[in-house]
């Protein structure tokens, strides 16, 4: 009687201090090296999600490169949404602050984008809800860098940075800075 | 003896991985000790510590009136301390206290207006418009340091005393 109740208190101590060391190095984990993602709609299309519909892509966001906010042209990001907070957009990086952007459809034609902005645009021109419908958005909505795509097995791959042609920021100005 | 070294350092690590999660998770999520700028000057006067609960944040339960810490939108690094002056949908009066014309705008979606309490040396959406909500990191909840002006912070948004104020003084 008395063995099983100590065995009992030492399995929950086991379990409590198990707990409490999985649940924080997890959670740190996630929200400072990486974590995956579902993609969801067909904004990336035909980057991901190229059947549209029947599968989701699984990509896997690196949140260590981000730290510093730095991102380069041609990524794929996730960013906070800045319609709808509980919600994250996945994106290409266009432009970055100080660039000359060609807008389609904004009210500009063609704008600067501000100090500590961005300049998103999903590859499938027209079906996205980007930087042409809300504006350059700020970097600190940044969430995470897509990195690979994990799932499905066979287009496992490493994201490289692209930029769709004709896209991006304005040679003149590319050549002043 | 090499293996106890080993064994040694290898927990040493650990309790500090550990500890440092922790750490990570308890700033992330329930609350940080932020030191505030001129821009809130008579609720909260510079170098004061505050601390700043992020609870509320991820909940969306920021309302009017709240004084919150945010990313600034032209450098994340750099954070910003403001009242929640209007929400999503809200209509908010966007030109200085003094002036005679009123111009008003609608807050958009998923956005809020800040404004610092000290309103000549603050800038604040006034000056860059509303910011998305996600920028927001807390709500400031109590004052710590120095501790004569330990507690909660003053209720009633300044807005209307600033008005009254300023038009005392536009003489």
């Amino acid at each position: 009687m008395a063995q099983q109740v100590t065995a009992g208190r030492r399995y929950l101590r086991a379990f409590v201090s198990g707990f409490f060391v999985a649940v924080p190095v997890t959670v740190t984990v996630l929200d400072r090296v990486a974590c995956v993602a579902r993609v969801e709609g067909a904004s990336m299309q035909p980057f991901l999600n190229p059947e549209g519909g029947s599968g989701c892509d699984v990509v896997l966001l690196n949140r260590w490169t981000v730290r510093n906010y730095q991102v380069q042209r041609g990524d794929v990001v996730s960013i906070m949404s800045p319609r709808n907070p509980q919600q994250k957009i996945i994106k290409r990086v266009i432009g970055l602050e100080g660039d000359f952007i060609r807008t389609l459809g904004y009210k500009n034609r063609y704008l600067r984008v501000p100090d500590g902005h961005v300049w998103i645009e999903g590859d499938h021109r027209g079906h996205s809800l980007d930087s042409n419908s809300f504006g350059p958005v700020s970097v600190g909505l940044l969430h995470g860098r897509a990195s690979h795509i994990i799932w499905p097995p066979n287009r496992w791959q490493r994201i490289k940075p692209f930029l769709p042609p004709n896209r991006g920021p304005l040679e003149t100005e590319e050549e002043e800075g | 003896m090499l293996r106890q070294v080993l064994g040694r350092t290898l927990g040493f690590v650990g309790y500090t991985i550990q500890y440092g999660c922790i750490a990570h998770c308890a700033f992330e999520y329930i609350g940080e000790f932020v030191c505030s700028g001129p821009s809130m000057e008579p609720t909260i006067v510079s170098h004061d510590i505050i601390l700043s609960e992020r609870l509320s944040r991820h909940l969306c339960k920021i309302q009017k009136g709240d004084i919150v810490i945010a990313k600034s939108p032209f450098d994340p690094k750099m954070n910003i301390c403001k009242r929640v002056i209007g929400l999503e949908g809200d209509k908010v009066c966007t030109s200085a206290q003094s002036d005679a014309l009123k111009t008003h705008t609608y807050v958009p979606k998923g956005h809020v207006w800040l404004e610092g309490d000290n309103l000549r040396s603050s800038t604040d959406s006034r000056s860059y418009g509303p910011i998305p909500y996600a920028l927001i990191r807390g709500r400031v909840c109590l004052k710590l340091w120095p501790p004569h002006r330990f507690g909660t912070l003053s209720e009633s948004p300044t807005r209307w005393i600033t008005e009254t104020q300023s038009g005392s003084e536009s003489d």
